[in-house]
């Protein structure tokens, strides 16, 4: 059953429509991801649902009550925001009891939830401290925290790991997920990146322009993208969509196809002169467990090829490549996906 | 290291310092001839050239109380400047408030009038004021300078406010506003008590104009609601020059602000600054 429900939202800013008419549908207890490229509306939606803009058009049912109108305070939300938005003036501890100081909530009971959160986010020592005293990991898990005190009806977590490094990003992201199983929230999370969709996901939202370009659990995206657009988004590196000559004769096809979605893994090496296709290499990137190897083939398409194996290769040598056919996904004219053979 | 400063860098240094001591004393002279005159009898006040060395006398002081009841000035001051700063800041920082975190398309533009309104010569809007003034029957009460005063000074204290404002961060705003916070709970609790060194040096900054302020004292008030502004002025009478009285009256009208400006100068310059400092 529908526990989060978005009919035919839509945001207009002046002359320009942001969001075009959403529908969606979220399940209690469900992390759904937001992902999409900057400027696709993600964070706009977001800020509907969280009530911080209001609608142009459609309605928003949250537990079966509409919540179209309400002031965010209202709403039963909690959001952390991407610059974590602390009170500079509040410890830390009342930076997370201040929504329960706000409803007047029993200090005892203030005390206990507070005491809880800082357990659960590993905080306890930093109770005391003002949000300037922190490192940026640690006021992002106060942020967190400000929200779990309040047990809202949902998380909302608007791109909330792209104001930390790489190592802190990963780490916090587990973490996340690990939090998200334990307290079994319901939660919203926005984000570009589609490594932190795929990992946290139990449903993936993918907008363009605001609008939806596909939703689902992020394996049924890798393995069905319904366009181009979200083929290419969803994986790194991006899935090679090339014309469908590039293949060889004997590929098969599909009728009305006129692209070809081939993913890097599903590409494999051979020495120059066998193989399907013959390419030249442009580029060897060598990440250690895995190796990009960029290519160029005859006809002049750029494709990527990932193998785990190590690589003596350099720019320049020519190598033959194997396709598998059993893997394709085929596209057509404009964009749509007509097969794939997963 | 070597860390000896070139001989250029240090001559330029010693200039800059004793031509920012010269233009200190040149801005201070008058205050100090002031405050010397203030203790002068009349006659040493007019000697010339003039005198620096003399035996000091208080009857300059104790004159201008017998003449006119000084704190019966000082106490309009204190009123007018300090109730019309509160005033202004009660009306001001909702619209300043507004104005950071909903702006419009017209936000711009509504600040710049604000603003071009105080270009106006105040002499310009003297007729109209002093008639409403009359008809309305405030003439010589504090309440018509209390009105004045925070009319002249609102345009400022928005447009500090405003720029104080801007400085927090809108997030921190809907966050509390996602936490339950009323506007005005959002007020007291998130924008009051990060603001409130802006809006300390911006009360500050308007009091000491109100305190200053002659022009307005001295059209629109006599006996009753005179400032210690229209105090000095009368000692520049026709009755002939008293100098050594009217730099006691002017000593002992600025006294209480130059004071409260010595203690209050941090907050002062910040204000100034329009928060870009931080």
């Amino acid at each position: 059953m529908s526990f989060l429900e978005l009919k035919g939202v839509e945001k207009q800013f002046g002359e320009v429509k942001t969001i075009k008419g959403v529908d969606l549908s979220i399940a209690r207890g469900q992390f759904t991801v937001f992902v999409g490229p900057s400027g696709c509306g993600k964070s706009t939606l977001l800020r509907l649902i969280a009530g911080l803009e209001t609608l142009t058009a459609g309605s928003i049912h949250l537990d079966g009550r509409d919540i179209t109108r309400l002031p965010s305070a209202q709403r039963d939300l909690a959001m952390v925001f991407q610059s974590y938005a602390l009170y500079p003036h509040m410890s830390v501890a009342d930076n997370m009891s201040f929504a329960l100081r706000l409803a007047k909530a029993d200090p005892a009971v203030i005390k206990k939830k507070v005491d809880r959160a800082a357990e659960i986010l590993n905080l306890g020592q930093y109770l005391h401290r003002l949000p300037r005293e922190l490192s940026g990991g640690q006021r992002q898990r106060v942020a967190i925290g400000r929200a779990i005190v309040r047990e809202p009806k949902v998380f909302l977590f608007d791109e909330p790991l792209s104001n930390l490094d790489a190592a802190l990003r990963g780490q916090t992201r587990v973490e996340i997920a690990k939090l998200h199983r334990e307290l079994g929230a319901t939660t919203i999370y926005v984000t570009h990146d589609q490594v932190e969709a795929m990992t946290l996901a139990d449903k993936v939202v993918v907008l363009r322009d605001g609008a939806i370009e596909q939703e689902g659990s992020p394996l049924a995206l890798y393995d069905r993208p319904a366009n181009r657009f979200v083929a290419q988004f969803i994986g790194t590196p991006q899935m090679n969509v090339v014309d469908r000559g590039e293949l060889p004769a004997g590929a098969g096809g599909v009728v009305g196809a006129a692209f070809v979605g081939i993913r890097p893994e599903d590409l494999h090496l051979k020495p120059a002169g066998q193989g399907q296709i013959g390419a030249k290499v442009e580029l060897v990137e060598a990440l250690g467990a895995e190796t990009l190897i960029y290519l160029n083939t005859p006809r002049g398409a750029q494709i990527v090829l990932r193998q785990n194996e190590r690589t003596s290769l350099n720019a320049g040598d020519d190598v033959g490549v194997d396709v598998a056919l059993d893997h394709l996904h085929w596209f057509d004219q404009n964009g749509k996906l007509i097969a794939a053979a997963h | 290291m070597d860390t000896a400063i070139p001989g250029g860098a240090r001559l330029a240094m010693w200039i800059r310092a004793i031509a920012a001591w010269l233009v200190a004393l040149l801005l201070f002279f008058p205050i100090l001839f002031m405050l010397v005159t203030s203790f002068k009898t009349e006659l040493q006040a007019i000697a010339v050239p003039s005198i620096w060395i003399f035996t000091p006398t208080l009857d300059n002081f104790a004159h201008v109380q017998e003449r006119s009841d000084y704190l019966l000035y000082a106490r309009n001051s204190l009123i007018t400047s300090v109730v019309s700063t509160i005033v202004g800041l009660v009306i001001a920082a909702p619209a300043a408030y507004s104005m950071a975190f909903f702006p419009s398309k017209r936000t711009k533009d509504i600040l710049m009038w604000m603003l071009s309104t105080k270009m106006m010569p105040a002499v310009g809007a003297l007729v109209p004021v002093y008639v409403i003034a009359q008809t309305l029957h405030l003439l010589d009460t504090t309440f018509a300078l209390i009105v004045v005063f925070m009319l002249s000074n609102l345009p400022l204290m928005v447009w500090m406010l405003y720029s104080h404002f801007k400085d927090i961060p809108p997030e921190i705003l809907e966050a509390a506003r996602m936490d339950g916070a009323s506007l005005l709970t959002e007020f007291r609790h998130v924008i009051l008590p990060l603001a409130m060194g802006g809006i300390a040096s911006t009360g500050l900054l308007c009091l000491v104009l109100a305190w200053n302020e002659a022009f307005w004292s001295l059209n629109l008030t006599a006996a009753n609601a005179g400032t210690l502004a229209a105090l000095i002025a009368s000692y520049s009478s026709p009755e002939g020059l008293f100098w050594s009285k009217l730099s006691a009256a002017s000593v002992l009208a600025i006294a209480p602000i130059v004071v409260f400006g010595w203690f209050s100068q941090k907050q002062l310059v910040q204000g100034l600054t329009f928060g870009a400092v931080k």
